[in-house]
């Protein structure tokens, strides 16, 4: 860039002429721009990562991994341990996953494999979309005053007649996390579904006529040709709505019950680390602050460890099912 | 652009320029604390600065811990609390401390129970409760306590706070005082060791929509809200033995036994307005009721303190009358006294 080749071009009575000092100052310009903001988003983050992580340093000094295995949330005592609620985080929000994702993925299928007319499938698009708009806090209430009493007689009814298997080994009273997982699964059900929709209509019209001319079942054609090549974009939804679910506060903190106890049973209260730094923190202490930056971190290193998993599978599922690009 | 961005900021300039020379009568005053006496501190700030020209009250509720921490860092006028203010916190105030009790309000345990319009539950009873001990509505121990009401034979859901809060202290410190067994095992504090099969939810709205929408539930909530909601409230057994319905007379009772200790405060010269009434005596005390107090600096701006003067001698007068009304207990006429002579304090 340094030596400009196009100098000493004759630009008279031309229409096309070489870039001029204000094209380059305009390309250099937006060059650094781009890299400013580039990096003032990695800044960001580590910034962030930094300052929870020098709060909970004192905690992490005091309490070792040992925080991460025990159960006890005691400020009196000064005992803290987090096992429950890492065990509530990853349990509801694997439940609300694998709902959500049936139910979104499947949503997909039915929006983009030419079940509807077209203009049919955008209005269900929006309106699907629309549920990302609802604030957390009203699918909490919403959960609270409607699905806990539909859920209490399907679940108490589960529970006297297939007490024996451990996930309806306890009664549903109120809250718990049978109620917080399926709230869950429809707030992650807008981003699983319309990035799955992304991901099934970049796939070029050809390869599906190519599939029919070789003779394939509609079903076939979808389950053995469509899904496997968009499964790297899937894969991408899937990953989002999981980080989603992680991370929701409000709606679980007013639905999961906030117990800090570790049961199989989809219907007893249980905790998450996201309810438990919101319900937490407005009143804490300095002693109890640190614990809970402690727990932030450990939220981050979770969410963190699922981007990473799932970016590995998605680049596994790229390299088997679609052509390099 | 270059020629906008001058004439932009001229304009925010002057417009800033504008604002600041406003009327030299103008005062603002602005506290935060407690969230249980937020209703009607908010009520008293609104007519308060309605009627005293050019001053207004801010209040913020962000809880009571948040409030003294506020309190402490001098980032506010006043502050309020529902647990007062430890020593060790008092002595990090330099101006001083001049600590007041403003109001009182009585702890309730509401239930949600199909059939039953009254529930009775004796001391040892609710003490066991909410230690996880007694698990069914059909327990014979409440059966005994209340003949002829119908009893469900459901599971006793209890539903506790999941926040830190102020009535979490105020209601295990009664459990404590009842049972030596209960301080031991869950404890007493902001927030507590409650058994792991109990339900929390976060503030008294969530606690109390939570027993709402919960057959066979369970828990504690404040007096306004459970008024404010209509919900139904337990006859609990106080220390004489009497049963005793949560109202306000009972909660008055329960007031008038309080008796406050004759020092002052650390490193100030204000009295120790400080008193807990973990288990009231008196035939006719409702047993689970309390203060809540508000925090001033001894010694500060004379214009500030002579409206917060005014407005704590408000609070004496008008905002006494105004708080039955809304579900809290106005202060005896002896605490009114002892109030007012400490007044004078705030300078």
């Amino acid at each position: 860039m340094a030596s400009h080749q196009f100098d000493n071009v004759d630009r008279s009575g031309s229409v096309s002429g070489p870039p001029s000092g204000g094209d380059y100052a305009l390309d250099r310009s937006f060059r650094g721009i781009a890299w400013f903001s580039a990096a003032l988003i990695l800044a960001l983050v580590v910034y962030i990562v930094v300052e929870i992580g020098g709060k909970a340093m004192p905690a992490i000094a005091e309490h070792g991994l040992g925080f991460l295995t025990s159960t006890a949330w005691n400020v009196q005592t000064g005992q803290f341990g987090i096992l429950p609620q890492i065990w509530g985080t990853l349990y509801s929000s694997l439940l609300a996953l694998i709902l959500g994702g049936v139910f979104g993925v499947a949503i997909a299928i039915f929006l983009t494999q030419d079940f509807l007319p077209s203009r049919l499938a955008m209005v269900f698009r929006t309106i699907i979309e629309l549920l990302a708009a609802i604030p957390s806090v009203v699918f909490g209430l919403w959960g609270i005053y409607v699905l806990i009493p539909l859920l209490r007689p399907v679940a108490n009814w589960l529970h006297a007649n297939l007490g024996g298997v451990p996930f309806f080994g306890t009664s549903l009273s109120g809250p718990g996390l049978a109620p917080a997982a399926l709230v869950l699964a429809i707030m992650i059900l807008p981003t699983v579904a319309s990035i799955s929709v992304d991901a099934l209509r970049q796939i070029p019209y050809k390869v599906k006529e190519a599939a029919y001319g070789m003779g394939t079942t509609r079903w076939e054609a979808i389950l053995k040709v469509m899904l496997p090549t968009a499964s790297s974009g899937i894969l991408a939804a899937l990953v989002l709505g999981f980080g989603r679910a992680l991370g929701e506060t409000m709606a679980l903190a007013m639905l999961i019950g906030n117990s800090n106890q570790i049961s199989l049973s989809l219907f007893a209260p249980a905790n998450t680390l996201a309810a438990l730094l919101a319900s937490s923190f407005p009143e804490a202490g300095p002693v109890e602050v640190r614990a809970l930056m402690y727990a932030a971190l450990a939220l981050l290193a979770i969410t963190l460890i699922v981007n990473a998993v799932g970016l590995a599978v998605m680049k596994f599922a790229t390299r088997k099912f679609e052509a390099e690009r | 652009m270059k020629i906008f961005l001058p004439a932009v900021l001229f304009a925010l300039s002057t417009g800033l320029a504008s604002v600041v020379p406003a009327s030299a009568q103008e005062l603002r005053l602005t506290g935060s604390g407690a969230s249980f006496p937020f209703p009607l501190y908010s009520s008293w700030f609104k007519d308060f600065s309605k009627q005293s020209q050019g001053i207004t009250v801010d209040y913020q509720a962000k809880g009571s811990g948040a409030g003294i921490q506020d309190f402490i860092n001098n980032t506010v006028d006043f502050a309020a609390s529902d647990a007062a203010m430890e020593d060790s916190d008092i002595a990090k105030v330099k101006q001083g401390v001049v600590l007041l009790p403003m109001t009182a309000g009585e702890i309730v345990l509401s239930y949600n129970l199909e059939g039953a319009k009254e529930l009775k539950l004796p001391r040892d009873v609710y003490v066991d409760i909410f230690s996880g001990k007694v698990a069914k509505w059909t327990d014979p121990k409440i059966a005994a306590a209340n003949p002829g009401v119908k009893l469900p034979d459901q599971n006793i859901t209890v539903v506790a706070r999941s926040d830190s809060s102020g009535t979490t202290y105020v209601f295990t410190g009664h459990l404590s005082a009842v049972s030596e067994e209960f301080k031991k095992t869950v404890g007493h504090g902001t927030t507590v060791q409650w058994p792991t099969s109990f339900v929390k939810a976060p503030k008294n709205d969530g606690v109390t929509a939570t027993i709402k929408q919960t057959p066979g539930a369970i828990g504690y909530i404040e007096y306004t809200y459970a008024m404010a909601t209509k919900q139904p409230m337990a006859t609990l057994q106080n220390k004489a033995g009497k049963f005793v319905a949560p109202t306000d007379e009972a909660g008055k009772a329960a007031l008038a036994s309080a008796e406050f200790p004759a020092k002052t405060l650390p490193g100030s010269s204000a009295p120790d307005l400080r008193v807990w009434l973990f288990d009231p005596a008196g035939e006719q005390s409702y047993p689970i009721t309390t203060f809540t107090w508000m925090l001033f600096y001894q010694d500060q701006d004379d214009a500030k303190a002579k409206v917060l003067r005014d407005l704590v001698e408000y609070g004496l007068t008008k905002g006494q009358a105004m708080a039955p009304r809304m579900g809290y207990i106005p202060l005896p006429d002896n605490v009114v006294e002892k109030v007012r002579k400490a007044i004078a304090l705030i300078q």
